[in-house]
C-alpha cells in the first residue's frame, strides 16, 4: 500500500481500518487465537453471551449480582434530611445499563413508534382484525371498529387528507380519462379477503360508454407492489390465514383437471371431508394436522401452479387404459382394486404390488429341555487332529461323557473335514491338513498299529483304573475318578510326554514343577496311578483336584504346541503315492518315419506334428492376441494322467503290437547302439515307436526298405544320428534273415534289453567323454564325432585375444576340457575363436597330445567306416542326383521345365513376395 | 540413399569389408543388429555386452552384469532396453542409455542360448540348453516366467518371435512354431540338431539350418520343403544364418571362414565371402540395407556392397 502512487489511491475504495504499518524490525504480530479472543463490555467485563445475539441479561458480575462478593445489602442511611431529594424511583432505576442501550428493553435512544412504523405492520394487524371480524357472530361487527379507530390516523393520512385525498382513492394527479379497468396483475397479489362484490366498481364498467370531457378523475386506488423486506417472525412465505379458505374448505384439495376426481385421502375420507366443510370453527390446517387426517403437507393452503397438471401423465404402466380418456368402468374397477387391498398413502414412485406377499411363517421358539441351565461352560478347545484326538476324547470324557463314536461326537469337537465326512461329502483332494497323510503306506500302517496297540493299553488301563477307583469311590468324587483315569490314557498315548523337558509350565514352583516332571514320567512309562504317586500327600483333597486338573492341562498346551510344528510343512507337489503320472497327452510320434520321410526330402504332412496348445492368458495379453481358448485354464499341452515310472512312458512304445518290421529295425537300432557305442542316448535319436498304424508308415517302411539301398550310397548327410540309422539300415539288411526269425517271437523288445541300454551308458559315461576327446582330434571332417567334438580350440584361445604372447597351453587345456564335459552335453558348440597369431601356436600341441589318445581302437573304426562312406558318397554323387530326380518327379505333378526356365531369369526384380509364391510352385532343386 | 527412390536394382551382396572392428571383449559370441539397424550389439565371452555404430567403428557403450559369457542379445523396437543372456543362466533387461540392469531374470537351469524380445517389448523369450523357452514379463516384477514352454526334448539353440508367433529349434530335431493366435503347436521334424531358424520377412517361410551342413526353407504353413542349400560346413558349432534384407537371398555362416550366399529360388550358391581364417561365428543382416556384419574370433567384420561409398550412406 505504501508504494502506491497517491494518484492511484484515490481511485481505491478502501473498506475496514487498514493494519497499522509495521515498525522496523517489528515481527509480525501473531494473530490471536481463537480461544483466547475474549468480548468485554466498556468495563472490561467479561460479556457472557445469554441471548442469541446481543440480548439476554448479563446478570452482574460473572452472572452474579454485580460484586465479586456477590450481593451485599446496603448499608442503612437514615433518609430523614434527604426525604426531600428523594423522587419516586421509576423502573429505569433498577435497570442495567444494557438495558437503556439500543437494544435493552427500555432503549434511550429515539425510535420510531409503532404509529409510524411502516404501513405493513399494520397489515398484517388489519388482517388480524378482518380475521376476527369474520369470526365473529356477526361478520363484519369490526366495521364499527373502523369507524371508531382511526383516531389514531398517522401523520400521513392527515397530511393527505389535508391535501384533499380521499379513503379509496389513488394517489397522484387528476387523470382525463380513467385507465381501463384491468384485471388485477397476476404478479401482484391481493392479500387478504377478496373485495365484496358490487359496489362502485360494477357501476363505473357500466359508465365506460360516454366518457364526459372536463371532468378528471382520481387515479385508481392501486397497490403497487412492494418490496419490503421480510421483517416479521413468521415462516418464509406464511400470508396468514384466509378465514374462507380455512373455515369453508372451499380450495386445499388437489385439482384435477383432467379426471375430475379429487385423489388422495380426501377422497378415501370422504365423509371427514363433508363434514369438515360444513363445521364452522377453527379445526382448519392451519392449527395442525387432527388425527383424523393423513396429510400434512398443505398447512398453508395456497393455490399454486404445481397444484394442478401440466403434463399428461404417463405413469401407469401396461394396457394404454389409463388417464383421463380411460374407460370409466376400468377406472372405477381399478380403484375398487386398489381400495380394496390398501387403505392408506402410496408414496411417490411407487405402487402397489400386484402379488401378495406370502405370509410369514413363524416357528414357535425350541422348547427348552427341563433340565437346562442357561450358563455356559468352556470347555478348553483342542483342535481334532489325528494326533491329539486322544486328549481329545479324554477332555470330553472328563466332562462326563464317554465317547466312543465319533458319529456322536458333540458338533463342537468336529473339524471341517471330519463334519463334511459325517455328511457324505467326498473329502477334498490334494490338501490333506495333517503331515500324517503323507507318509508312505508302510509308516500309515505302522502308525495304525502303534496306535492299535496304544488304544488297547488305555482301555486295559481305563478297565484297571476303574476297577480300583472303583473300591476308593468313597473317597473320592466319580468324575475325578473318570477324569484321572482318562488323562493318563491321554498322556500315555505318547503325544505329550516325550519332549517334556524344555517345556516348564510351572517353572516358577520348583516343587511343583518337580512334581508335574515326575508326573509326566511316570506317564511315560505308563503307570496308571502318576498322578497319585507324584502328588503331594500332604495336600488336601481339592488341593490335589486342581493340581490334577492343572497337569493334564500343562501336557495338553505342551501337546497342542508341539502340533503347530506340522504346519511348517508344505505339500508335495505331485503326490509321491501315487503311481500316477501327468505326461502330455499328445506325443510327438515316431522319429523313424519322419527321419526317412526327411531322407526323401518329403517335408509337410509326414514331419509335421500340430498340438493343441494353451498359452498363456498373461501371454496373449502382452502379444496383443486375443487368448485363443479363453474358456480354459490349461497352459501347455493338454496333459494326462499316465502311470509313473514306466519307461514305456517315456519311449512312447506302443502299447499294441505294432508292426514288425518297424519294431525291429528299432531294436535293432537300439541293439546296435547299446553295446559297441557306450554314448549316452540322447532322446532325440532314441527310436519311438509309432502308436498309431496308419497307412502312412505302412508306406514309409515300405518305402524304406526300397530305398535302403541307395540312400545308403547317396545321402550327402553326415549327421550323427544319420550315421545311425544309415546303420541300422545296412545292419538290417545284412541281417534281413535274421530279422525274419526273431520278428515273429518279439512284439517288444525285453526290459533287459533298456537296462543293459541304460545302465551301460551311466557308466561308461566318463570313459566315453574320453573317446570323444580322443576323437575330436582325429579328423574334423570326421562326421561321428561333430556333436561331440569337445570345444579345445575354443576356450584357449579366448585368452590369445587379450595376451597375444605364446603361451603353454598344456596345463590350462586340461582343466578346461573337463570343464566343458561336464558342462556341455548335447547340441552344437559353440564357435572356436581364431585369433590369427594365436591360431598356429595352439595348434600344433594339440595335435601331440592327441596322439597319445589315439589307441582307442573303437572310435577308429568307426571313424574308418565313415570315411568309406564318405568315399562311396563322393562316387555316388551323380546316382544320387538321379534318384532325387526320380523322386522328384513322383511327389511333384508340376512340369519341370517350365519352373526351370523360370527359375534361370534374373530374379532380381521380382519382389520378395513374388518369389515366395514362385518358391512355392517350384519342384524341389537338388545340387 | 537418394531421392527419389531409384529403379530397383538387383540385388546386391555385400561383399566389400567396410570395417573390421575389434571388439576387445574375448570371443564375439554373437553380433546383433538393433532395430533399424543403425547400431549393432556385440556379445562378448568376457561378460560384456558391447554398442557400437558399426560403420563409424565407435564404441557407444558397455554394458557389464553378466556372471559368465554373453551368448546372445537383442534390442527393443523403441532401442530403449536390451536384453541378452548367458553362460551364467541369467537373462538380463538393460536399459540402454544408462548401461544399468533393470532387471534380471534367473530361473533357467542351464545357460541361455538366446533371447528375444516380443514386438512391443514386453516380453522377452530366451531358450536355452535346459530345453525351455522362457517368456519373462518385463512389465511386472514376477520373478517367475509367463510362460514356460517345455517342449523341446534337448536344448533349445533359436527363438525368434513374430507378431504371434514364436518360432523355436532345438538339439532334438526339432522346429516348433508357437502360435499364439491359433493356439496351437507346429512341430516339423528335420532330424539333425538345430543351429538356427528364421522367419523369412514376408513371414511365410522358415529357414532353418542344421548341423548336417543344409539350410532348409521350410513352407510355415505346411511344412513343406521349400529349397535346400548345401556347400558351407556346419557340423559342431551353432552358427547363425538368416535371409537378406529382400528376402532374395539366404546367407549362413561357414566354419571354413567363409559365408555363404545364395539364390533363394534357385538355391544355387551366389557368393562365398572369405572372411578369415576361423569360424564365422555369428552374422547379422541389415534389416533394410545389404550391410552386413559378422563375427570372427574377437572382432567382427562389416561388409557393404561393392558400390558402396563410406561417406555417401546413411552411416
Amino acid at each position: 500500500m505504501a508504494a502506491r502512487d497517491s494518484d492511484s489511491e484515490e481511485d481505491l475504495v478502501s473498506y475496514g481500518t487498514g493494519l497499522e504499518p509495521l515498525e522496523e524490525g517489528e515481527r509480525p504480530k501473531k494473530p490471536t487465537p481463537l480461544q483466547d479472543q475474549t468480548v468485554r463490555d466498556e468495563k472490561g467485563r467479561y460479556k457472557r453471551f445469554h441471548g442469541a445475539f446481543s440480548g439476554g441479561f448479563s446478570a452482574g458480575y460473572f452472572n452474579t449480582v454485580g460484586s465479586k462478593e456477590g450481593w451485599t445489602p446496603s448499608s442503612f442511611v437514615s433518609s430523614r434530611q434527604n426525604r426531600a431529594d428523594k423522587s419516586v424511583l421509576g423502573p429505569e432505576d433498577f435497570m442495567d445499563e444494557e438495558d437503556l442501550s439500543e437494544f435493552g428493553i427500555a432503549p434511550k435512544a429515539i425510535v420510531t413508534t409503532d404509529d409510524f412504523a411502516s404501513k405493513t405492520k399494520d397489515r398484517i394487524r388489519e388482517k388480524a382484525r378482518q380475521l376476527a371480524a369474520a369470526t365473529a357472530p356477526i361478520p363484519g361487527a369490526t366495521l364499527l371498529d373502523d369507524f371508531i379507530t382511526p383516531a389514531t390516523l398517522s401523520v400521513g393520512f392527515e397530511l393527505l387528507r389535508k391535501m384533499g385525498w380521499k379513503e379509496g382513492q389513488g394517489i397522484g394527479p387528476r387523470v382525463k380519462r380513467r385507465p381501463r379497468q384491468q384485471k388485477p396483475d397476476p404478479g401482484v397479489k391481493i392479500y387478504g379477503c377478496a373485495l365484496p362484490p358490487g359496489g362502485s366498481e360494477g357501476s363505473e364498467d357500466e359508465d365506460d360508454d360516454y366518457l364526459l370531457e372536463n371532468v378528471t378523475f382520481a387515479p385508481k386506488d392501486v397497490m403497487p407492489v412492494d418490496f419490503t423486506p421480510k421483517d416479521n417472525v413468521h415462516g418464509l412465505a406464511y400470508k396468514g390465514l384466509d378465514p374462507q379458505q380455512a373455515l369453508f374448505g372451499a380450495s386445499g384439495e388437489h385439482l384435477n383437471l383432467f379426471s375430475g376426481r379429487p385423489e388422495g385421502a380426501s377422497n378415501l375420507l370422504g365423509d371427514i371431508g363433508v363434514n369438515k366443510g360444513r363445521k364452522l370453527g377453527i379445526s382448519g390446517q392451519a392449527f395442525g394436522v387432527g388425527a383424523l387426517e393423513e396429510e400434512d403437507d398443505d398447512i398453508y393452503a395456497t393455490e399454486t401452479l404445481s397444484k394442478y397438471d401440466t403434463i399428461l401423465k404417463d405413469e401407469e404402466p401396461g394396457d394404454g387404459l389409463y388417464g383421463w380418456t380411460a374407460p370409466k368402468q376400468y377406472q372405477s374397477q381399478k380403484e375398487s382394486e386398489k381400495d380394496l387391498r390398501y387403505i392408506g398413502k402410496i408414496l411417490d414412485g411407487f405402487s402397489l404390488a400386484s402379488k401378495s406377499l406370502s405370509s410369514k411363517k413363524i416357528y414357535p421358539p425350541p422348547e427348552l429341555p427341563r433340565d437346562y441351565r442357561p450358563v455356559h461352560y468352556f470347555r478348553p478347545v483342542v483342535a481334532a487332529t489325528s494326533e491329539n484326538s486322544h486328549l481329545l476324547q479324554v477332555l470330553s470324557e472328563s466332562a462326563g461323557k464317554s465317547i466312543h463314536d465319533p458319529g456322536t461326537q458333540s458338533r463342537h469337537q468336529l473339524n471341517a473335514s471330519k463334519r463334511g465326512e459325517l455328511l457324505g461329502e467326498t473329502p477334498i483332494q490334494g490338501s490333506a491338513t495333517s503331515v500324517l497323510e503323507f507318509l508312505s503306506q508302510k509308516d500309515k500302517e505302522r502308525f495304525k498299529e502303534m496306535k492299535q496297540a496304544t488304544d488297547l493299553k488305555a482301555a486295559q488301563l481305563r478297565a484297571l483304573s476303574l476297577a480300583q477307583n472303583a473300591a476308593s469311590s468313597r473317597t473320592q468324587p466319580p468324575s475325578q475318578v473318570v477324569g484321572h483315569g482318562s488323562w493318563h490314557t491321554a498322556l500315555s498315548g505318547g503325544t505329550a510326554t516325550t519332549k517334556a523337558s524344555n517345556f516348564k509350565p510351572f517353572a516358577k514352583d520348583p516343587e511343583k514343577q518337580k512334581r508335574y516332571e515326575k508326573f509326566l514320567a511316570n506317564m511315560k512309562r505308563g503307570q496308571k496311578d502318576a498322578l497319585e504317586h507324584c502328588l503331594d500327600p500332604s495336600m488336601t483333597e481339592w488341593e490335589r483336584g486342581r493340581e490334577r486338573e492343572e497337569f493334564a492341562r500343562a501336557a495338553l498346551l505342551y501337546a497342542s504346541s508341539h502340533s503347530t510344528l506340522s504346519s511348517r510343512f508344505t505339500h508335495a507337489k505331485e503326490d509321491d503315492d501315487s503311481d500316477q503320472v501327468e505326461v502330455p497327452r499328445d506325443q510327438e510320434n515316431d522319429v523313424n518315419d519322419k527321419q526317412s520321410a526327411v531322407k526323401m526330402k518329403m517335408f509337410g504332412k509326414l514331419t509335421r506334428d500340430t498340438f493343441e496348445w494353451h498359452p498363456d492368458k498373461l501371454l496373449c495379453k502382452r502379444f496383443n492376441v486375443p487368448d485363443p481358448y479363453p474358456d480354459s485354464t490349461l497352459v501347455g499341452l493338454p496333459r494326462v494322467k499316465r502311470d509313473k515310472y514306466s519307461v514305456f512312458n517315456f519311449l512312447t512304445l506302443p502299447e499294441t503290437a505294432s508292426l514288425p518290421t518297424t519294431q525291429a529295425s528299432s531294436e535293432k537300432v537300439l541293439q546296435h547302439r547299446g553295446p559297441d557305442k557306450p554314448r549316452k542316448p540322447s532322446r532325440w535319436d532314441t527310436s519311438k515307436q509309432e502308436k498309431k498304424e496308419d497307412s502312412i508308415s505302412e508306406f514309409l517302411s515300405l518305402a524304406r526298405s526300397k530305398v535302403g539301398p541307395l540312400e545308403q550310397e547317396s545321402s550327402p548327410l553326415v549327421n550323427k544320428e544319420e550315421v545311425h540309422v544309415k546303420e541300422s539300415l545296412s545292419n538290417k539288411l545284412v541281417n534281413k534273415d535274421v530279422d525274419s526269425q526273431t520278428e515273429a517271437g518279439e512284439s517288444r523288445p525285453s526290459m533287459d534289453l533298456f537296462k543293459a541300454i541304460f545302465a551301460s551308458s551311466s557308466e561308461e559315461k566318463s570313459s566315453s567323454s574320453e573317446d570323444e576327446q580322443g576323437d575330436s582330434e582325429d579328423d574334423q571332417e570326421g562326421p561321428g564325432e561333430a556333436d561331440f567334438k569337445s570345444s579345445q580350440e575354443e576356450l584357449p584361445s579366448v585368452a590369445p585375444t587379450s595376451e597375444p604372447a605364446p603361451q603353454e597351453p598344456a596345463p590350462s587345456f586340461v582343466i578346461q576340457k573337463t570343464q566343458i564335459d561336464e558342462r556341455e552335453e548335447f547340441g552344437p558348440r559353440l564357435p572356436p575363436v581364431f585369433c590369427p597369431n594365436a591360431r598356429q601356436k595352439l595348434e600344433a600341441p594339440q595335435k601331440e597330445k592327441h596322439k597319445k589318445n589315439k589307441e582307442k581302437h573303437k572310435t577308429k573304426k568307426e571313424h574308418r567306416r565313415k570315411k568309406e562312406k564318405k568315399k562311396k558318397h563322393r562316387k555316388h554323387k551323380h546316382k544320387g542326383k538321379q534318384k532325387n530326380k526320380k523322386s522328384e518327379k513322383s511327389s511333384s505333378s508340376e512340369s519341370a521345365d517350365s519352373s526351370d526356365s523360370q527359375s534361370e531369369e534374373d530374379t532380381a526384380d521380382m519382389s520378395p513376395q513374388e518369389l515366395l509364391r514362385r518358391l512355392k510352385h517350384l519342384p524341389l532343386r537338388r545340387q | 540413399m537418394s531421392f527419389p527412390e531409384p529403379k530397383p536394382r538387383g540385388p546386391v551382396l555385400p561383399q566389400k569389408r567396410l570395417k573390421t572392428l575389434d571388439c576387445g571383449q574375448g570371443a564375439v559370441r554373437a553380433v546383433r543388429f538393433n532395430v533399424d539397424g543403425n547400431y549393432c550389439l556385440t556379445c562378448g565371452s568376457d561378460k560384456t555386452l558391447k554398442l557400437w555404430n558399426p560403420l563409424r567403428g565407435t564404441l557407444l557403450r558397455t554394458y557389464s552384469g553378466h556372471g559368465y559369457e554373453v551368448l546372445d542379445a537383442a534390442g527393443s523396437f523403441d532401442n530403449s532396453s536390451l536384453c541378452s543372456g548367458g553362460g551364467d543362466k541369467a537373462v538380463v533387461l538393460w536399459d540402454v542409455a544408462s548401461g544399468q540392469v533393470v532387471r534380471k531374470f534367473r530361473g533357467h537351469a542351464g545357460k541361455v542360448n538366446t533371447v528375444q524380445f516380443n514386438e512391443e517389448a514386453t516380453v522377452i523369450l530366451s531358450g536355452s540348453i535346459d530345453s525351455t523357452i522362457r517368456c519373462w514379463d518385463c512389465r511386472s516384477r514376477r520373478p517367475d516366467p509367463v510362460q514356460k514352454l517345455d517342449e523341446a526334448k534337448d536344448g533349445v539353440s533359436s527363438v525368434k518371435v513374430s507378431d504371434h508367433e514364436v518360432l523355436a529349434g532345438s538339439v532334438d530335431g526339432r522346429v516348433r512354431r508357437y502360435d499364439l493366435r491359433m493356439g496351437q503347436l507346429f512341430s516339423d521334424y528335420v532330424g539333425s540338431p538345430i543351429t538356427c531358424t528364421c522367419f523369412s520377412r514376408d513371414g511365410q517361410c522358415t529357414l532353418v539350418s542344421s548341423l548336417d551342413s543344409t539350410l532348409r526353407l521350410l513352407d510355415k504353413d505346411t511344412g513343406e520343403l521349400l529349397g535346400e542349400y548345401t556347400g558351407h560346413k556346419n557340423q559342431e558349432y551353432k552358427l547363425d544364418c538368416c535371409l537378406s534384407e529382400r528376402d532374395t537371398h539366404v546367407v549362413s555362416c561357414s566354419e571354413d571362414g567363409k559365408v555363404f550366399f545364395w539364390d533363394l529360388v534357385e538355391g544355387v550358391l551366389a557368393l562365398a565371402l572369405q572372411v578369415g581364417p576361423g569360424v564365422v561365428q555369428s552374422l547379422a543382416y541389415h534389416p533394410t540395407e545389404p550391410c552386413l556384419l559378422t563375427a570372427m574370433g574377437g572382432s567382427i567384420h562389416c561388409w557393404q556392397e561393392e558400390a558402396y561409398e563410406t561417406e555417401g550412406g546413411t552411416g
